[in-house]
């Protein structure tokens, strides 16, 4: 039940599971109201599906509010669909118009292969971040906070690189389908930050080697990441991560 | 009716933890490696217990059902985390937290449960520190604080918007770190559909593959539930779509009580319902009301833009009623106010079901305090608002830019309309002071269980409480049940009581999919939504309570004879698994208005109509229910209430006032 008036056509990436070939299926859904957002008008869809004995399309989603990073939903050639810095489940039906035709698919990377439909399987970005992302310290010891004043200004852009949700619109929109803005911005959150000097120079040699085994393609600095981050991790990110990653050798041979 | 042992250790209140830690029984390394611990559940609570005991050297398996554990609910929260450092030197302590807490929780928590979080809320800023996590400073390079609800004190930490994000991707982390160097196994997409029991202890679950649909058989010596909480038993709330009852539920009904189902947080600040095709609510966070000022007009149906009424024609209500709190009262006092306005009459928007949350105040005094820093002479009042609009932006621009988003009104110009909508469930599995359920070797932790908050959470305080179970307390205090199962072998995979377990649960998603009825799933719990969001939401009363529970009997019905789950139980059927999570939902659901009818009196979030001072505030009858209910699930809708008597030994116990 709607309330709205717009009618449109959705072109939908249905695929039963990772072995089947998929294809684009054409939906109708009618009286579609501007207020609702894109993952409701997927709910109207599915509603309409499932009563008539048909099986829902599957998408991942979780939060609906932009920061668990759950939705990916390649809308109309774009990750998260045409508004820039949100997410699939932030967009609103009032930025598409009666009589419009959207094609809607998943995430499509080496890495990161269907599961059914229109969710992916994301697993490769946690092993990633196991094999370095962290400051290893095992609870309880730590000192006091304030013993360790970090600038404002650091501290800061820390927390700007640690925005990231870990969506893989990155992935999804590079033609390599590259994961370096994720993995920078792990990186980068951890050098910026005192605490993270210790590890610095393992971590940036332990991730970016577990991002290439997991089979992501190089960066050639296309800046389409950038530009479809919902979160707007910026590509300073991988300046520094490649950086950090050139010192990483030198100091490596050093300490060999 | 039987009386509750919650184990709390002997001793002055300040020295029950010290004490407790220092003599509790030790497990020797040798040992832990050999000691198997299922954790269900990778939020805050789940993630810090299960990176925490393998670091100690417990063999641990984790479990949640999204693709990552850093999507865990917890991400969501946004506001902040408490913490009695008194960084600000503005007073706090570690008993003016306590206290606090259980004034917040309207005189229904337990003293010495309250008092150890109040205690180890330092450690946890700490350790998150350490770990990275990039809580908000100030241009000294020190943490800031904000002010939250039902305090004077700022004792908030924060990083912007996203704290909960940031803590829990700093949990994320260290458990990240232990699967890296194979402490921890990570189950991803998998649902607990079962506790295993062997003579009377728990000693696994069936968790439930959700991409192949296999039943999968674990084996541990104790088992922790860390499953979040239950507010989408209201349909509408804002929790996370999948946020779920049924571990717990599958728990109690393996004999682990539930206590105070019907306590739930009903959050004064969130985006209003805009239609019938609404799927989830969103919340704006508390902090927003330290700089944010809740009216509505002094005229009825006044359909004039905000920006049209003039000042004087404004009720400034919760200042009005609460000058000594203001706009930071507790939650359930904010909330119950916004309903009287709008019920009154008063409510803006098309709905009528909304009030302002203005920011053009404190947006002018941020300005002049901007324009005195830059030397800015007679600023004009355009100035003025650039300059504070600036501020606001740095503190709550990802809030403002989601407003904008959902609603299509800019609240940089124009007030937010907001309502209260369901957020938290305060109630949930008793546990001991050990955090053990009445189920032996069977946990629980953060949100999913009942301990620290009573009747009414204070804002900030659940991302500290989870992380302080899971950090701080459940790893000392395991060792005291572990210490004893030394000598217990694993269990062979094909023990019946496996067997027999996992045979239920295939029973049940066998039936399930086999109705083949006519509605969907989210038809029934729309259903069971409304009927708890009227009458076991923010008022209740005792006809309203008991009709509920007769629709919802009638609902359970006609669930398990017309509900439709297409597909099949060995695919990733996400209807199959909204079907079972809707099922013990509705189970759920009449267990709470059990509750809320049982209790005769008002306190926090629980709301009696028939129990109000003429003020309108909650009269609460500590003669008669100063307790815990807690439930025991005698199967087919039976239960049998127990009960904790509630001892105030430290707190003077009173009405609570923020006048
Ligand atoms: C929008 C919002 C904002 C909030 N803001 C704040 C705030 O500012 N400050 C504050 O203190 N609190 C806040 N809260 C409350 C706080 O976020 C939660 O209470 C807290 O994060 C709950 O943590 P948890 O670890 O107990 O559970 P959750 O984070 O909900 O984690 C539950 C875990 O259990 C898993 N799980 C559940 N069921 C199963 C099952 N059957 N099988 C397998 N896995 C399962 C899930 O996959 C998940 O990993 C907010 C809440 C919301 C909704
Ligand atoms: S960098 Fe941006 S696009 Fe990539 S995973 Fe993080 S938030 Fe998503
Ligand atoms: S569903 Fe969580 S970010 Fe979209």
């Amino acid at each position: 039940m709607s309330t709205g008036n717009m009618n449109l056509t959705l072109k939908i990436w249905r695929q039963k599971n990772t072995k089947s070939k998929g294809e684009l299926v054409d939906y109708k859904v009618a009286n579609i109201s501007p207020d609702m957002s894109f993952l409701e008008m997927f709910d109207v869809l599915n509603e309409q599906l499932i009563t008539k004995g048909d099986q829902p399309i599957v998408f991942d989603h979780d939060c609906r509010e932009g920061i668990c990073g759950m939705c990916s939903m390649f809308i109309n050639g774009r990750p998260h669909g045409p508004k820039n810095g949100i997410t699939t489940c932030q967009l609103h039906m009032r930025s598409f118009k009666d009589g419009d035709t959207i094609t809607v698919e998943p995430w499509r990377a080496q890495a990161f292969p269907v599961i059914k439909d229109l969710t992916v399987d994301r697993s490769a970005f946690d092993r990633v971040i196991s094999a370095g992302g962290f400051i290893s310290v095992n609870t309880g010891n730590a000192q006091d906070a304030n013993n360790l004043p970090i600038p404002k200004a650091n501290a800061d852009a820390a927390f700007e690189a640690a925005a990231c949700i870990g969506c893989g619109a990155c992935v999804a929109t590079c033609k390599n389908a590259s994961a370096m803005l994720f993995v920078s911005a792990k990186v980068s959150q951890l050098a910026l930050l005192p605490q993270g000097q210790p590890e610095r120079y393992k971590r940036v040699q332990n991730m970016v080697a577990q991002m290439d085994a997991e089979g992501f393609g190089n960066c050639t600095n296309t800046g389409a990441c950038e530009a479809e981050c919902p979160k707007g991790i910026s590509l300073e990110n991988i300046a520094r991560m490649n950086r950090d990653y050139l010192s990483a050798k030198f100091v490596s041979q050093e300490e060999a | 009716m039987s009386t509750l042992n919650s184990n709390i250790p002997a001793g002055e209140l300040t020295n029950k933890w010290t004490k407790y830690k220092s003599s509790v029984p030790l497990v020797n390394p040798a040992n832990k490696r050999n000691l198997e611990v299922i954790v269900v559940g990778s939020g805050l609570a789940g993630a810090s217990a299960a990176a925490t005991l393998a670091e100690m050297g417990y063999k641990v398996k984790c479990f949640c059902f999204q693709d990552s554990p850093r999507r865990a609910h917890s991400i969501a929260a946004q506001g902040g985390i408490n913490a009695a450092k008194n960084y600000q030197n503005d007073g706090d302590s570690t008993y003016r937290l306590f206290y606090d807490t259980i004034k917040g929780g309207d005189y229904r928590a337990r003293e010495a449960n309250v008092h150890r979080l109040a205690e180890v809320s330092s450690n946890i800023i700490d350790q998150c520190v350490a770990q990275g996590v990039p809580l908000a400073r100030e241009y000294g390079g020190l943490l800031d604080n904000r002010s939250f609800g039902g305090t004077q004190v700022q004792r908030t930490f924060y990083a912007a918007g996203q704290t909960g994000q940031q803590l829990l991707l700093g949990a994320y982390s260290a458990l990240e770190r232990q699967v890296g160097m194979g402490k921890v196994e990570m189950f991803t997409r998998h649902e607990m559909l079962e506790v295993v029991k062997v003579d009377g202890k728990a000693r696994g679950i069936i968790a439930r593959n959700l991409i192949t649909g296999e039943l999968e058989r674990h084996f541990g010596h104790a088992v922790v539930l860390a499953t979040g909480g239950y507010g989408n038993v209201f349909y509408l709330s804002t929790n996370a779509m999948g946020s779920n009852v049924t571990a717990a539920w599958k728990a109690n009904k393996q004999g682990a009580f539930f206590a105070n189902p019907c306590y739930t947080q009903i959050h004064p600040t969130c985006i209003p319902v805009s239609g019938d095709h609404q799927s989830k609510l969103t919340l704006m966070s508390e902090s927003l009301r330290n700089d944010g000022r809740i009216w509505v007009p002094k005229k009825k149906d006044d359909n004039r833009r905000a920006v049209d009424i003039p000042e004087e024609e404004r009720d400034y209500y919760l200042e009005r009623r609460y000058p000594a709190f203001g706009n930071l009262v507790p939650r359930d006092v904010a909330s119950r106010a916004a309903k009287e306005r709008c019920d009154a009459g008063y409510g803006v928007g098309a709905s009528k079901k909304a009030v302002y949350l203005d920011f053009t105040f404190n947006t002018e005094r941020y300005g002049k305090i901007e324009a005195n820093k830059n030397n800015i002479q007679n600023p004009d009042h355009a100035t003025i608002m650039r300059l504070g609009k600036e501020v606001v932006k740095e503190k709550y621009g990802n809030l403002f830019d989601m407003y904008k988003q959902i609603t299509g009104e800019d609240p940089y110009e124009t007030p937010m309309r907001i309502y209260p909508a369901v957020h938290y469930t305060m109630g949930g599995l008793w546990v001991d002071y050990n955090l053990m359920t009445t189920v032996p070797g069977l946990y629980c932790l953060g949100e999913a269980n009942f301990s620290d908050h009573g009747a009414n959470r204070l804002g900030a305080s659940a991302l500290m409480q989870g992380l302080a179970d899971g950090y701080f307390v459940l790893p000392y205090t395991i060792g005291d049940y572990l210490s004893k199962e030394l000598a217990t072998k694993a269990l062979p995979l094909d023990h019946p009581a496996f067997v027999e377990a996992e045979n239920k649960v295939k029973e049940t998603l066998d039936t399930l999919i086999n109705v083949k009825g006519t509605k969907s799933v989210d038809y029934f719990h729309k259903k069971l939504g409304l009927i708890m969001w009227d009458n076991c939401g923010m008022a209740r009363n005792e006809a309203g309570l008991k009709a509920s529970i007769a629709a919802i009997q009638q609902l359970k019905k006609d669930f398990w004879s017309d509900v439709l789950v297409p597909g099949t139980t060995d695919e990733l059927n996400t209807e199959l698994e909204k079907a079972l999570r809707v099922a013990d939902f509705i189970e759920l659901g009449e267990l709470m208005c059990i509750d809320a009818l049982n209790r005769n009196e008002s306190c926090g979030g629980h709301f009696r109509e028939e129990y109000q001072t003429e003020e309108g505030e909650a009269l609460r009858d500590d003669e008669k229910y100063a307790y815990v209910a807690a439930w025991e699930n005698k199967g087919d809708g039976e239960f049998t209430l127990h009960k904790e008597e509630l001892k105030f030994e430290n707190i003077k116990i009173a009405q609570r006032s923020y006048k």
